[in-house]
């Protein structure tokens, strides 16, 4: 047995979960190893060439905010920028892009293996190493041992992945991969419950067989909004997606062809996501429907490949090409790689902690698909979130963790540990009960301080957002206590923006929350001494206006505050609990909620429960002392 | 649910004795016993001595009418049964002003207790010793399954139907609004078509008839409480004996405390109508009008329904304009008496219902029977679609979720953002869910999913 180095951090995988993972505890100054088994698929988009969206892009760039790579990889590789939502509040609206695939790989890995402290190795992990209830290190297929004291599994869809085309299916982690059927075993062995879940992939066309005049050409914005808050990009080329639809013809080809889909014949047995329905479930569940939507997106800047998005299938492959032919502009088509669905192992999350350490292995992390999540974003997040947690532990600090009320990741982690979930999660801005707070502007403000502590943001990047908070608040000072006076050019500005005319003095404040005017037209009529830059006038412009808004959600926030506060310990004795139902018990038991606040989001917890147990709290209190 | 805030709850059982005590109990509880509390003797409440008690009056801040006479208790914290601040009302004027009471104090911001909540705090602030917790967790329990056991008495009716179609109507409109805010780029199409603004409003209006579900229901639980009023002299007491004569179901003597209550209950159209405060109508001959208006004007506070009787032999006095004036705010059917004798009385323009009536000769009774019935069950003479048993706790939340509803309605009108029209049908959902059961995201979700193809 060949045992190597030790080290204080291991992450296995190299998706979007492991890529930050090991970048943030290695920046926190934790000699880290990632393994994965092909170096050259280092942050591969499995599935859309596609970053952020809504409430995606609220995780991206929160990740940013805390020093995060993300952002940052997408804003360089991006091919298209776009403001979803841009006639809706700020704080629905979400940035997305479209990244060069083979371009953000390549950015990606350079940013890993330029890293100090992180070795970045090629190799297949069949089993963990556990003495006790702790976890040890890792040994590969070949029998290499690596030993350390914590280690993130960021395994994607590779856990006994199974694709299916057709009727036909092989084992795969992903088209042409290799699948990890060791580690699943492995896992179950040490007392891991294991589920099945299951998610798709549409075909991806040749560009050259594509008729796009037929088509709805769809640019991306100009100026093109970032994510990144700290580094400021000059972008690539950038290229437009493409709208068409599907027609009455293809939805009689995808029914005419139902048995030789596994889903429909029961050979898939994991659960699929409701908000990314294959085409057959579409034609199907909606069956009074003529059209369905299809995006087509670039790949890349070097490639022809287009990715069908709207067109999941798992249908045979003769028959995908049938029906993409239906499709107006696609009558040409040539398929390069077929669509697919693909099954893989989870673990259901309720067995892991907020800082998603496990409960039943110590030093023993999980992030993204294996925890049942879907999407780049949300496995980034929690890469993140575990590599920062690893690295707090092995230094033995408090953990990071984010409430409902900081972040959706926050929110993502919150819903995964206590209501767990049986279809991949994917987050959506509904899931944010204080969504009006958590917008993908103030991240920095909501996040900054807290990725400078833990010591991911670095020094220039830190006095960037110090000063632009200060900017912020000390304009936001001087609206609240500027008056003017109404003036023949004050009323000019008014009548251009077809706003009443004063007739007597106005707070600026008032003024600015007038829903015609702009804090451009504010700094028009009582100009700063110290003029701001885009991203902190937009601040105060979204402060001022939406205030009643933000203080109701604030107040709520507050309101559920001694809840969140009431720390519930890990060996609260449910059964003993006179009162609580045999059903309320059995559920505290499975989640083990941190605090009350956590407990009331069970559901089939009332408030009379609650009650009993901040009984039985101070029960256990007196008691001890 | 706060452990900070103010609670309040009635803590006589309903219906027992004529006097009822409103316990609050929280850091505002004697601001808001101030603000609803006029003693007799000019004291500020804030400043008096702990463990005292006040004589004076419950007047509705907003109309400035007289709800009750009462007893009102001040102990100050940590020396009380919560350790909190607490403020005990004694009120004398029966169920219907002590429930009107207990609105008031809830309007002023204390919010109704849970089951055992006082008892709770009791625990949680130290005044009850550790060998008591496990009696305390059991008044939890037993009040939960006792109030548990009613609602379900309650939600067996049609009212459970109601509130779950509404709250289902809801989720409807709610994953609308969510699914075009999280799904910009789906081609979404509303299902039925119908603008939202529209459905809003009917959903206002479905919670509005709910909420006078909770009229009828107490009439149907208490009686309808009816006061007989008029200057001395105006027959009141014969239009009593007359209705009782005919239509006597059970007669109660309840000698008050402080003061003499005497209340007569007889059957209308199988709606038991009760006489209150008969004080004011056994008037004797030597009373002076002043006093005698005075007595009406008080017995007002609290009934349903007023019967004005005015002396149709007679010309207004300025008695008589005194009351109209004050009935203007209340369910009022003018009565005018000696009907077999030649009318002196002038023409009145008044919106309330006029009947010629002759205690003498029972003229005119059939139809005031008819009248008090119409304002009692409405125009159809029979329970509305809504009339289900709403009691307090029930209204109190489906007037949050109304309230909730039309500021959503309002946003909409103004074009806001869907986000934040979302905000308050969500309010709406989680009002409508302290009467049957939280809704959670995953549900509204649900509904998008089910509603509307999304997948790009």
């Amino acid at each position: 047995m060949y045992t190597q180095k030790r080290y204080d951090v291991i992450v296995i995988g190299a998706g979007h979960a492991g890529c930050e993972a090991a970048l943030a505890s290695a920046r926190m100054g934790c000699s880290t190893l990632m393994l994965t088994m092909n170096l050259d698929t280092i942050g591969q988009m499995s599935c859309n060439p596609a970053i952020g969206g809504l409430a995606k892009g609220h995780l991206v760039k929160e990740i940013d905010a805390l020093g995060g790579e993300m952002a940052k990889i997408t804003d360089r590789t991006g091919i298209q920028f776009r403001t979803l939502n841009k006639s809706k509040g700020p704080a629905v609206r979400g940035t997305r892009a479209q990244a060069d695939k083979q371009r953000y790989r390549a950015a990606m890995k350079e940013s890993l293996e330029k890293q100090t402290g992180l070795d970045v190795k090629q190799g297949m992990v069949e089993k963990l190493l556990v003495g006790g209830q702790r976890v040890s290190g890792v040994e590969t297929n070949i029998g290499v041992q690596y030993l350390s004291s914590t280690v993130i599994i960021t395994t994607g869809t590779f856990l006994k992945g199974l694709i299916h085309i057709g009727l036909s299916h092989y084992p795969s982690g992903r088209a042409g991969e290799f699948p990890s059927l060791g580690l699943s075993d492995s896992l179950r062995q040490l007392g891991f419950e294991l589920g099945r879940l299951k998610t798709g992939t549409p075909a991806r066309l040749n560009g050259r067989t594509i008729d796009f005049s037929r088509m709805k050409i769809q640019p991306g914005d100009d100026p093109a909004p970032f994510f990144s808050f700290s580094e400021k990009t000059h972008p690539l080329q950038q290229l437009p997606c493409y709208l068409t639809y599907t027609n009455p013809l293809t939805h009689e080809i995808i029914k005419n062809n139902l048995d030789k889909s596994p889903l429909y014949a029961g050979v898939i047995k994991g659960i699929g996501p409701r908000y990314c329905p294959s085409i057959e479930d579409k034609v199907m569940r909606f069956s009074e429907r003529e059209r369905h939507q299809v995006f087509l997106e670039p790949e890349g800047l070097d490639t022809e490949e287009y990715y069908a998005n709207g067109v999941s299938t798992s249908l045979p492959v003769e028959v995908q090409t049938e029906m993409y032919r239906s499709i107006t502009g696609l009558e040409e088509v040539e398929i390069m790689r077929p669509a697919y669905a693909i099954e893989y192992d989870y673990a259901p999350p309720m067995q892991i902690r907020h800082t998603l350490e496990t409960k039943k292995i110590e030093g023993l992390f999980f992030a993204g698909q294996i925890n049942g999540t879907s999407g780049y974003e949300e496995a980034a997040a929690q890469g993140l979130m575990a590599g920062i947690n690893a690295a707090l532990k092995v230094q033995q600090r408090q953990p990071l963790i984010l409430a409902r009320a900081d972040a959706y990741i926050g929110v993502l982690i919150d819903d995964l540990v206590t209501r767990g979930t049986n279809e991949p999660y994917r987050m959506f801005t509904s899931r944010a009960e204080y969504r009006l707070i958590l917008r993908e502007d103030n991240a920095d403000i909501r996040l900054r301080d807290r990725g400078r502590e833990i010591g991911l943001v670095s020094e220039v990047d830190y006095q960037q957002f110090v000063e632009k908070r200060q900017s912020v608040e000390r304009e936001l000072k001087r609206i609240k206590k500027t008056w003017v006076k109404p003036s023949a050019e004050v009323n000019a500005v008014l009548e251009q923006r077809g706003s009443n005319a004063l007739s007597s003095d106005a707070a600026l404040e008032q003024l600015l929350k007038r829903p015609e005017l702009s804090y451009g037209d504010i700094s028009v009529i009582s100009p700063t001494d110290h003029p701001l830059k885009d991203d902190a006038a937009e601040q105060v412009e979204i402060q001022i206006k939406y205030e009643g808004y933000i203080q109701r959600q604030m107040s709520q926030v507050e309101r559920f505050a001694s809840l969140e506060q009431k720390d519930l310990p890990e060996d609260m004795d449910y059964d003993s609990i006179t009162g609580l139902g045999s059903e309320v018990k059995q559920k505290l038991k499975h989640v083990r909620p941190v605090s009350l606040g956590q407990a009331s989001r069970i559901s089939g917890v009332t408030p009379a429960a609650i009650s009993l147990l901040l009984v039985a709290l101070e029960k256990r209190k007196r008691g001890r002392s | 649910m706060s452990d900070q805030d103010t609670i309040c709850a009635v803590s006589t059982a309903p219906g027992h004795g004529s006097i009822g005590i409103i316990r609050i109990s929280g850091n505002d509880s004697i601001v808001i016993a101030k603000k609803l509390f006029h003693p007799s003797r000019p004291k500020d409440l804030l400043t008096v001595p702990s463990h005292t008690i006040h004589y004076g009056r419950i007047i509705d801040p907003e109309d400035r009418t007289i709800v009750d006479e009462a007893l009102v208790t001040i102990m100050r914290g940590p020396g009380t049964y919560t350790r909190e601040d607490v403020v005990e009302v004694n009120g004398h004027g029966g169920p219907v002003a002590l429930e009107r009471t207990l609105g008031l104090v809830i309007a002023e911001g204390a919010r109704q207790a849970e089951p055992g909540e006082f008892t709770k705090r009791a625990f949680l602030n130290g005044r009850i010793d550790l060998a008591q917790a496990e009696a305390v967790m059991d008044v939890i329990k037993a009040r939960t399954d006792a109030s548990n056991r009613a609602a379900q008495e309650q939600l067996k009716g049609g009212l459970s139907r109601e509130v779950e179609d509404l709250r289902q109507k809801l989720i409807g409109l709610l994953a609308g609004v969510e699914a075009g805010v999280d799904f910009p780029e789906e081609d979404i199409e509303t299902p039925e078509g119908r603008p939202l603004g529209k459905e809003i409003e009917s959903v206002a209006l479905t919670i509005k008839g709910l909420i006078s579900g909770f009229a009828f229901g107490k009439i149907m639980r208490e009686g309808l409480a009816t006061a007989i009023v008029g200057r001395p002299n105006v027959g009141k007491s014969s239009l009593l004996n007359s209705l009782l004569r005919e239509d006597r179901a059970i007669v109660t003597s309840m000698p008050g405390t402080t003061r003499d209550i005497i209340e007569e209950s007889i059957t209308i159209n199988g709606i038991a109508v009760r006489i209150i405060d008969t004080a004011g109508i056994r008037d004797t001959h030597d009373l002076v009008e002043q006093e005698g208006v005075k007595r009406s004007v008080a017995a007002l506070a609290s009934a349903d329904l007023v019967l004005l009787v005015l002396d149709g032999s007679e010309p207004l006095h300025d008695g008589d304009r005194q009351i109209l004036e004050e009935v203007s705010r209340k369910n009022t059917v003018v009565v005018i008496n000696k009907a077999d004798v030649p009318r002196k009385l002038e023409k009145l323009a008044r919106p309330e219902v006029q009947i010629d009536v002759s205690c003498k000769s029972g003229q005119g009774l059939d139809e005031l029977r008819k009248a008090i019935s119409r304002m009692a069950l409405g125009e159809q003479g029979a329970p509305g679609e809504h009339a289900w048993a709403v009691n307090t706790r029930h209204k109190q939340a489906l007037e949050k979720a109304l309230n909730s509803a039309e500021k959503a309605a309002i946003s909409e009108r103004n074009n806001a953002s869907p986000e934040f029209i979302a905000l308050d049908l969500r309010d709406a959902l989680d009002h409508i869910g302290t009467i049957i059961g939280a809704t959670y995201t995953e549900d509204i979700l649900e509904r998008v999913f089910r509603d509307f193809c999304i997948g790009k």
